[in-house]
């Protein structure tokens, strides 16, 4: 199959997902909360109010023509207006998106870095001391709860120590670099700013980390165990039966085999990051996404709360769109089914 | 069958840890040394000592106790949850796989709409929509787990569905009921009940996530995340109330998860 | 009366392929006529994907053929309503190629054996478990091992549960689907003489389906050579072997190692892969790779004829 065909395939059928998923949102947003007019206009309304403020707001139309209305709300950018900032919730998601992505991304390279390696280093050390340790590492950071460790680093590097920052993207009074991204590590960067460079980076030590641990846990947990399953196979075997060293069989043979297979989880580990960005940003007063999203729980704004989720939602599936595209051109078999 | 389990020191571990949550649970008024919503102004910020093992909160009370008992309302929503989502997620996967054709592309659409959402997103704007309280979050994590033991057993009913086994019983003359409850659903039930054991120990996880922003137990239930959530204004003056609850949740996913690995190997017919 | 008799039988399925899922059909058995006699062993052999285990299923209508008849006992299979299926089910089994999978691994050799026998409604519980016990040692395993799990067991021995969990229901003809592929040589001889011992004693009709000629040759007492979906000989066993009149048959049995070293033979290797049999070629199917072929072979379709006395080939050049 072509490169292109198969983008296009991909496309196609995320039509119907999000399609889908607007209905899910739409039907949350739209008939779970019981009455919105209610909810405006408090307990103290008359009934006469309640139902003028029903038709203005359209909420006597047929759902059909309700969720028609929402779509074509969509369809423009109109994701509703903030009851808690008073701004519409597009602006408000494109103003706190940036810490988010940031944060997260951070947190993806994190992952990366440190946990290939260690499946690796685990299964070619099976069931040494080296192993073991790994795997409980492993699996204590896919039991962590990431926003009590994010309380525990507090406290410790923060609180105690005074090593590192505990709270927000940079030091107190400290300028924001010329917008370019609004990732302040990318823009400092870009713009030369080292001094807001280092402190955006000293940021988001603490949140990343946290974020990254139960991430590293998954991925060290799958390249371990794809890393077993391609040295038990054959060709690994031909391989050290020829006598070729055991570093070339390992980082020659295997590792390409035995990674592969965790790209395709990246997609997966990446929506992890993004939902647990919600609470650790919730620890370290970041001001992303997850962050805007609790505040609006806390003061019932509905819309802001259900656009997050649309957002949230939209940039899981674009990443795992460009997780399998990008899997499609790694892995030479797909090329040819 | 005994050897089989404490041949695994890690199962073991796992069994001990939620026979210990379990009688926690069971026995919390004997265990807590005091009550779990007494206030105390007296005795508020006490460092962890022989009255209080882990110490006290800003208005006294006990944090021991206050775990104690919260182990009831952790175990309950991991119970109820799973208790939800798996008959219903069992059944439409078992569906959608013996059935196939379009019955199956709607019920998995379905599911993949479920899960492009990162689950706690889902929950949460859940939750949120019902408003805060414990239930809510339930039904929250019910509406979105079911889709996972979906695609568990749909994914193993059709790799049974087209074993030779099946032939053999189709060439017996069995009916397609037969087949269906005697062959299929207890070789395709295996790893969707290990899944739900994991789960407990996930779904407790999500839970108190979820109270921690504020969606699920309300101030003052002694519920594990809401007390984490709460220690954040304390952290200063109180490591330790920021410390155990958290520990509890930590242990309490390790007991589930460590046990739930330790099932997979059990129920494993090859290994019986 | 044969006991068995297939007319022109089809089995055609509709495949999706591609990104638009354009359907194509592959003729996986493509108007195949045989018959077999009571008591007696009719072997089929082709390479795979030639359609012959497609034959067997279809004739069991475990897959629903797409044409043809199949008469058993005189009666029209084709035309049975489930309930008489069912009873034809008593009288027809199968026997598959791969033990580990044809046994359902959480169900104890006991349950399984019993399952015919529960399916149909037949006996007692303590009968059945009687009948169980005594057939179990027919095939040569012990009563206390009924307790245990397939997997306890090796190939050789879970093919002998495969076999009588299918003599269960004492039926009249066992289609044999690659019965001893999967399983070692020295065990294999050990299956086919069970096989054989049982036919003996039971009268049982077999339809032997494999690969392997040698195998074909030990058991049967006519064989039937299969090529994309179709017959290309059919006689007794010694007619085919000592003088095979379709040059594919030829081909097949060249392959086969010969007793007496001093006796030169050509060995004839086919050209070619096997085509799709998506796609089969126009005219004799085998043209492609026949050494014999000429123009005409591309397009004449050639009739099953009977060459010498109960000896059928489908070739123009023979």
């Amino acid at each position: 199959m072509h490169a292109l065909q198969f983008v296009a395939k991909r496309l196609l059928l995320m039509i119907p997902i999000l399609i889908g998923i607007s209905i899910l949102t739409f039907a949350i947003s739209n008939t779970i909360p019981g009455d919105p007019a209610r909810l405006i206009l408090g307990p103290k309304a008359t009934p006469e109010g309640l139902e003028a403020l029903r038709e203005d707001m359209g909420l006597n139309d047929p759902l059909y023509v309700q969720y028609g209305r929402y779509m074509g709300g969509i369809a423009q950018g109109d994701l509703g207006q903030s009851t808690y900032s008073q701004r519409p919730v597009l602006n408000d998601l494109l103003r706190y998106s940036p810490a988010t992505f940031e944060l997260t991304m951070f947190a993806m390279v994190v992952t990366l870095v440190v946990g290939i390696p260690f499946g690796i280093i685990s299964a070619s050390r099976k069931d040494k001391l080296a192993d073991q340790f790994t795997r409980i590492f492993a699996l204590l950071g896919v039991a962590m709860p990431a926003f009590w460790l994010g309380l525990l680093l507090l406290l410790f590097f923060y609180l105690k120590l005074g090593v590192l920052p505990g709270s927000g993207r940079l030091d107190g009074g400290m300028a924001p670099p010329d917008y370019i991204t609004g990732m302040y590590t990318v823009d400092a960067l870009l713009t030369g700013n080292w001094p807001v460079l280092y402190a955006a980076i000293m940021h988001l030590i603490l949140p990343g980390l946290t974020l990254a641990a139960v991430t590293i846990g998954m991925i060290t947990r799958m390249t371990r165990s794809s890393m077993l399953s391609v040295l038990k196979s054959d060709y690994i075997r031909t391989a050290y039966a020829k006598g070729a060293p055991e570093n070339r069989v390992l980082y020659g043979h295997a590792l390409r085999n035995g990674v592969m297979p965790v790209i395709t989880l990246l997609g997966m580990a990446f929506g992890h990051a993004l939902g647990g960005s919600v609470l650790v940003e919730a620890v370290f007063s970041w001001p992303g996404l997850g962050q805007y999203a609790v505040n609006a729980i806390n003061y019932l704004d509905f819309p802001a709360v259900m656009g997050v989720t649309l957002l949230i939602a939209v940039i899981f599936i674009l990443v795992n769109l460009i997780v399998d595209t990008l899997y499609f051109f790694i892995d030479p078999r797909l090329k040819h089914n | 069958m005994v050897r089989r389990i404490t041949s695994s020191p890690l199962t073991v571990l796992g069994l001990v840890i939620v026979l210990i949550i379990l009688i926690t649970a069971a026995f919390a008024p004997v265990i807590a040394t005091h009550s779990p919503t007494e206030v105390d102004l007296v005795s508020k910020l006490e460092a962890p000592s022989a009255e209080h093992y882990f110490g006290t909160d800003e208005v006294g009370r006990d944090i021991f106790s206050r775990i104690v008992y919260g182990t009831r309302i952790s175990l309950r929503i991991g119970l109820l949850v799973v208790a939800i989502s798996f008959p219903i997620g069992t059944i439409l996967g078992a569906i959608a796989g013996y059935i196939g054709g379009r019955v199956d592309q709607v019920i998995m659409r379905i599911t993949d709409i479920f899960l492009s959402f990162p689950g706690i997103i889902l929950a949460m704007s859940i939750a949120a929509a019902l408003g805060p309280s414990i239930e809510n979050v339930m039904l929250a994590l019910a509406a979105t787990w079911w889709p996972w033991y979906t695609r568990i057993v749909r994914s193993s009913v059709l790799s049974i569905k087209h074993s030779e086994y099946i032939e053999a019983n189709r060439a017996l003359g069995a009916n397609p009921f037969r087949i269906l409850f005697k062959e299929i659903v207890p070789n395709a039930m295996a790893p969707a009940t290990i899944q739900a054991s994991l789960d407990l120990g996930f779904v407790i996880l999500a839970a108190a996530g979820l109270s921690f922003i504020g969606l699920g137990a309300q101030p003052p239930s002694p519920e594990w995340g809401a007390m984490l959530s709460n220690s954040r204004e304390i952290l200063r003056e109180a490591w330790w109330a920021a410390t155990f609850p958290g520990l509890a949740i930590l242990l309490t996913v390790l007991g589930f998860n460590l046990l739930g690995d330790g099932l997979n190997d059990l129920l494993d017919p090859k290994q019986r | 009366m044969a006991l068995l008799e297939v007319t022109n039988l089809k089995q055609h399925f509709i495949i999706k392929k591609g990104f638009l899922g354009e359907k194509t059909t592959v003729k996986a058995v493509d108007g195949v006529s045989l018959f077999i006699e009571e008591g007696q062993t009719l072997g089929i052999v082709g390479e795979s994907g030639c359609g012959k285990s497609s034959l067997g299923r279809s004739i069991l209508r475990l897959a629903e053929p797409t044409e043809g008849s199949i008469k058993f006992k005189g009666e029209e299979v084709t035309d049975m309503n489930a309930k008489q299926m069912k009873e034809l089910r008593k009288e027809m089994q199968i026997v598959f190629q791969d033990p580990y999978a044809s046994l359902n691994p959480r169900n104890t050799v006991r349950q399984i054996l019993e399952a015919p026998l529960a399916i149909h409604n037949i006996g007692s519980r303590k009968e059945r478990r009687e009948k169980v016990e005594l057939l179990v040692e027919k095939i040569g395993l012990r009563k206390d091992q009924l307790n245990n799990y397939p997997h306890e067991f090796s190939g050789g021995q879970r093919q002998r549960i495969g076999i009588a969990r299918a003599l269960m229901l004492e039926p009249r003809l066992i289609i044999a689907d690659e019965p001893v592929s999967a399983l070692d040589v020295s065990v294999q001889s050990q299956v086919l003489n069970l096989m054989l011992e049982l036919q003996q004693e039971m009268n049982l009709s077999y339809m032997f389906i494999s690969h392997d000629l040698s195998v074909v040759q030990h058991i049967s007492d006519k064989v039937a050579v299969m090529y994309l979906g179709k017959v290309v000989e059919i006689s007794d066993v010694e007619k085919v072997y000592s003088d095979p009149k379709h040059p594919y048959t030829r081909a097949l049995l060249s392959a086969l190692p010969v007793p007496d070293p001093t006796q030169k033979k050509e060995r004839i290797i086919l050209q070619g892969d096997l085509p799709s049999p998506s796609n089969p070629p126009s005219g004799c199917p085998f043209h492609t790779r026949c050494p014999m072929a000429t123009k005409e072979c591309a397009e004449i379709v050639p009739p099953l004829e009977e060459k010498t006395p109960g000896h059928f080939a489908a070739c123009i050049h023979t």
